[in-house]
């Protein structure tokens, strides 16, 4: 059970809330309080926009415990636009395939189950391709 | 059932109330009612839909009203601090003890000052959670609150609801009257005990009470709430530019909307059933998404839910001048439903649930 790690982690896991710093506006993510950019100390929340391109992906086929239910997905790194880069599932690929650069957006979706069906849901950010239709959003 | 025509029916906020931002959500996968058939019946014909969407692997009524809710966020450009209430209405929340609405409202960052609680009225949760919103928002009791209707509906395997039964829905940021893309001139609710539909607990599937799903259920319930609302309005169809009715197939609604003097225009950008499904909690309200996504300022809509048990409410818009500004500002109801990938029945076996694995 984690459940404590799963409520400590929902602002960032939820709305992509990361750091600012306030001394290089360096954009930081996961929080982690210190900047990466210029070692000042950096504690200004910042919500990311949830807008970035992958950089780099790989197909799970053989899915550890808790996600084998979605298996095969795939993970990629995906570079946000403000800058940081961080690892998700993409889903609702369609028939699209996936290449690298390929815009994405963050979306809010079902992660796993803590445990099995009795156990709390945990839920996190994941990426899928923005529509060509999209006009915003 | 007859009121006494002195009861003072309408409900109207002391403050008036509008739309401040909207937002709606349809899952991309479809699977067709012939595909349903193929497995079922055998039947090509005579099918209530052409299709329905179905919610991804990853999908629930948390996660697609956290997407509705952003997209309402997105047009209503308001600090999401000043959200008084959120509340969810759904007959498919994930967790029979947790809110819906807790979840939703940390995705936006609505907490912590905030009410928060799940509404359940089968096909009319989403609009009794207007109502109360507007209770909210039009006492003065807060600046802002959010309703939200959304479903993941299931049907039993080959049950003639499995045609139909689909997830989507929409969110609703109600406030003041004069920051709203469109007022809430008033709404009214017709509530009865009706035996029509229902499930009990630690069910998957719901039941129907066939002699009392059509007559004395839907169409009792819609017309009775459409007739005293206009009544009490002093209005007609003709009054109205659109109109929206519970969807839980293609007839239903066309019958009513015929039956009550509205056209088949008046009621085509609201009418989504025949390539979403019917999205019970869902249906009405993302029937007004997709009519304010075209609506003009001066158009005047009509709106009217249905839920069994049995009940609807029926509301009064006037669409503002800031509609125009804020149409675009997120992904619109028809642009979410041309994005689609088309699932065969296996698929849509395993996504829904469909398969025991244990
Ligand atoms: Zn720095």
């Amino acid at each position: 059970m984690e459940i404590p790690r799963h409520w400590r982690l929902k602002k960032q896991r939820y709305g992509l809330v990361g750091e600012v710093c306030p001394h290089c506006n360096h954009k930081i993510f996961p929080p982690r309080d210190v900047c990466p950019n210029c070692g000042d100390e950096a504690k200004e929340q910042f919500a990311f926009s949830g807008k970035g391109e992958v950089y780099s992906y790989t197909t799970v086929y053989e899915a550890p415990a808790g996600f084998d239910a979605n298996a095969p997905y795939t993970v990629a790194i995906v570079k946000l636009e403000e800058g940081p880069m961080l690892t998700a599932q993409l889903t609702d690929m369609g028939e699209q395939p996936i290449q690298i650069g390929m815009s994405v957006e963050m979306v809010t979706r079902k992660m796993r189950n803590d445990g099995d069906e009795r156990g709390v849901i945990v839920y996190g950010y994941k990426f899928r391709p923005v529509a060509q239709n999209a006009i915003a959003g | 059932m007859t009121l006494p025509q002195t009861s003072p029916t309408l409900l109207k906020p002391v403050k008036p109330v509008g739309i401040v931002g909207y937002g709606a959500y349809v899952p991309r996968y479809r699977i067709a009612a012939k595909e349903i058939a193929r497995v079922w019946t055998g039947k090509t014909s005579g099918l209530p839909i052409k299709e329905k969407a179905v919610p991804g692997l990853d999908e629930d009524v948390i996660t697609m009203s956290i997407e509705a809710a952003r997209n309402a966020m997105l047009r209503a450009q308001i600090d999401p601090a000043e959200i008084r209430a959120v509340w969810v209405g759904s007959e498919s929340h994930p967790y029979a003890v947790k809110p819906t609405s807790t979840i939703v409202a940390e995705a936006i960052g609505a907490v912590p000052s905030t009410q928060g609680a799940d509404l359940e009225f089968a096909c009319k949760a989403g609009t009794e959670a207007m109502v109360a919103a507007m209770g909210i928002v039009g006492s003065g009791m807060g600046r802002y609150a959010l309703a939200i209707g959304m479903d993941t509906a299931q049907g039993k395997p080959g049950d003639a609801l499995e045609y139909t039964a689909a997830a989507g829905g929409g969110a609703y940021i109600l406030g003041a009257a004069d920051e709203s893309l469109a007022v809430i001139n008033s709404a009214y609710s017709y509530v009865t005990d009706t035996p029509d539909f229902w499930r009990r607990e630690y069910q998957k599937y719901p039941e129907h009470g066939m002699r009392f799903t059509g007559e004395p259920a839907y169409f009792k319930h819609i017309t009775e709430a459409a007739t005293h609302l206009m009544q009490a309005s002093g209005t007609t169809a003709k009054d109205y530019k659109w109109a929206i009715f519970h969807q839980p197939n293609v007839k239903f609604p066309q019958k009513v909307a015929s039956q009550l003097g509205f056209s088949t225009e008046q009621i085509a950008p609201g009418l989504l059933v025949n390539t979403i499904g019917n999205t019970y909690a869902g249906a009405a309200v993302i029937g007004l998404t997709a009519t304010l996504d075209i609506a003009q300022p001066g158009d005047r809509i009509l709106c009217v839910s249905f839920g069994s048990g049995a009940g609807s409410d029926a509301f009064d818009i006037l669409v503002t001048d800031k509609i125009t500004a804020r149409q675009s500002l997120a992904t619109k109801t028809q642009e979410y439903i041309a994005r689609r990938t088309e699932i065969d029945y296996a698929t849509y076996a395993r996504y829904r649930g469909k398969i025991t694995m244990k």
